[in-house]
């Protein structure tokens, strides 16, 4: 388990979603359906919504907090996002979409390096204090394919 | 950790200057805890990008700080919407797109922002000094109005650039403070070929690379011409900021921070030194084109917003000439004025050229709906074309795509990148 700072807080299980490259939300994720939509992204068409997903840095347009937004509206956003370096792009869609009153989700800025054992797909949950965690509580976690 | 702000900082959350203002604030004051900034600033500028309609919620966020009496405190202009409010028709998507996003717009001028609708809004007279303190959203306009102006701003997404407007505060954290400007990694560029680095072509591509070599870290550039003009730079941050997240760069003897690399560098070293090479610019050159089709079906240019002097260059090209597919050139409407002031806007539209202002083909549905292979001069077009349009893209000078719309097929000469 690690412990990361939450950024907007909230709880939340999910499949782990390592993205195989960095991802601009604008131009990279489709905000009705929530998938992957750049055809050059390695992961195109995978689906973000209901993961738990990790996003190691920012990259790209300044819209993606739109982006975020929608998907949020739409019912198509992650469950979590876990963030290797805390931005004001990403979080603050999720900021404002709390404010306009669609369900929130948990962002927390984390040691992703420190979060061994959780490959892709591994279920993990996100606790109300920024606890990152498998969700059987073992340190173990078995590969989803 | 907790945000120190002023008593009149506090007062906006307390409802003083109103429910949109305490809503803007609420969300700055968030995005500075979120951001570990341990105060505000006082801005003199904002540049909006959330004007442009991803999706209702963008309206109904829009409306709420309408609703709520919502003012901006500083002169704000606006990024691009999703129509083209001179040439309706230019914009294809259904009546549900058109009425939310016009309503997006009307939002925001309601607010009191300034109708640039355009991503190059320092082209258009939104020219922040050295040193000052801004919060501009649109990836390429905050990559130009820090290197290349010298102002100071981070990297500010739709919402907080409006909020950060309303209620004229920024974080207080990240580029807006001098220590963080400081370049880390120096680029040697002087082995660029003289030609090849007096050319336009290549400052999309130098910009390419750099987002994907440098990413976060700024970089100090040297061995640039000295002439390198304002459309190489804007050329540059916009592709350095599509590819990597590039909010600030110097050219050294070029840009204002940077007269001297020790300038860029604030007198420390940096932590490491990349020579550019051939070998490695040409991945990124290989980046922005996704086909080696050899017909194309359409070109669009101006990604950032083509300037007066970019359509100087693009006139004498097409001139009594005929376009054979679609040639789509952005803008903003006051280059547009400038251009009609000339004459120029008919000697375009009579060679076939398409001038679309208020807008972009990426980020609206302007394109033929056929799709398929679209060639562009700009590398931010390049980046996103694909995912937002659909069309394969290829990437060429000005001179090619212009060539290459004369006759339908791709003209690209490689030569100029032998290296």
């Amino acid at each position: 388990m690690v412990t990361g700072r939450v950024l907007v807080p909230g709880e939340a299980v999910g499949p782990l979603l390592r993205l195989r490259a960095p991802i601009s939300f604008w131009g990279g994720v489709d905000p009705r359906t929530g998938r992957v939509a750049d055809p050059r992204h390695p992961d195109h068409g995978r689906s973000l919504a209901g993961t738990v997903l990790v996003v190691p840095s920012a990259v790209g347009s300044s819209s993606s907090s739109a982006i975020m937004l929608e998907l949020m509206r739409n019912g198509v956003a992650p469950a979590a996002v876990l963030m290797g370096k805390a931005d004001a792009i990403l979080a603050l869609g999720v900021v404002v979409g709390r404010e306009l009153g669609y369900p929130a989700l948990p962002v927390v800025e984390a040691p992703l390096a420190e979060l061994r054992g959780t490959e892709d797909g591994a279920r993990v949950r996100v606790g109300p204090g920024g606890e990152v965690a498998p969700e059987d509580g073992s340190d173990h976690i078995p590969r989803h394919d | 950790m907790t945000v120190h702000l002023t008593s009149d900082e506090r007062a906006f959350l307390a409802g003083v200057h109103g429910d949109a203002a305490a809503l803007a604030m609420r969300i700055v004051v968030d995005a500075a805890r979120l951001l570990g900034a341990p105060s505000l600033v006082e801005i003199t500028s904002a540049h909006v990008d959330g004007c442009l309609y991803h999706g209702d919620g963008g309206v109904e966020f829009a409306e709420r700080l309408v609703a709520g009496g919502g003012k901006v405190r500083v002169p704000t202009t606006l990024n691009v919407g999703a129509l083209d409010l001179l040439h309706p028709a230019t914009v294809k998507g259904d009546a549900h797109h058109a009425a939310m996003a016009r309503r997006q717009m009307d939002a925001y001028l309601a607010l009191g922002c300034a109708p640039t609708w355009t991503c190059a809004p320092y082209q258009v007279g939104h020219r922040p000094a050295l040193g000052e303190q801004v919060a501009w959203g649109e990836s390429n306009a905050i990559a130009f109005a820090n290197s290349v102006l010298g102002a100071r701003t981070e990297r500010y997404g739709d919402f907080l650039d409006a909020c950060c407007a309303l209620t004229g505060r920024a974080p207080h954290h990240g580029l807006h403070r001098v220590e963080n400007r400081r370049a880390t990694v120096e680029v040697d560029a002087s082995g660029v070929p003289p030609e090849l680095a007096g050319s336009d072509v290549f400052y999309p591509v130098l910009g390419t690379w750099l987002g994907l070599e440098t990413g976060g870290e700024i970089a100090a550039i040297t061995g640039l011409p000295p002439r390198v003009t304002e459309d190489q730079l804007k050329a540059l941050g916009a592709a350095a900021a599509s590819s990597g997240a590039v909010a600030l760069f110097h050219v050294v003897g070029v840009t204002p921070e940077a007269p001297t690399l020790e300038a860029a560098t604030q007198g420390q070293p940096v932590t490491r030194k990349v020579a550019l090479t051939g070998d490695a610019l040409r991945p990124a050159l290989d980046r922005l084109s996704t086909t080696d089709a050899d017909a194309v079906d359409a070109v669009a240019v101006g990604s950032p917003h083509f300037s007066l002097a970019e359509f100087q260059t693009l006139v004498p090209l097409v001139r009594g000439r005929r376009l054979r597919i679609p040639f789509f050139a952005c803008t903003a409407r006051d280059v547009l004025a400038g251009l009609a002031a000339r004459g120029y806007d008919r000697v375009l539209r009579e060679a076939g050229v398409d001038i679309v202002v208020d807008t972009c083909v990426v980020v609206t549905p302007i394109l033929p709906v056929a799709g398929g292979v679209l060639m562009t001069s700009s590398g931010k077009f390049a980046h996103y074309g694909p995912a937002n349009t659909g069309y394969q893209v290829v990437y060429g000078s000005l001179e090619e795509c212009v060539a290459s719309a004369l006759t339908g097929r791709v003209v690209r000469d490689q030569g100029a990148w032998a290296w």
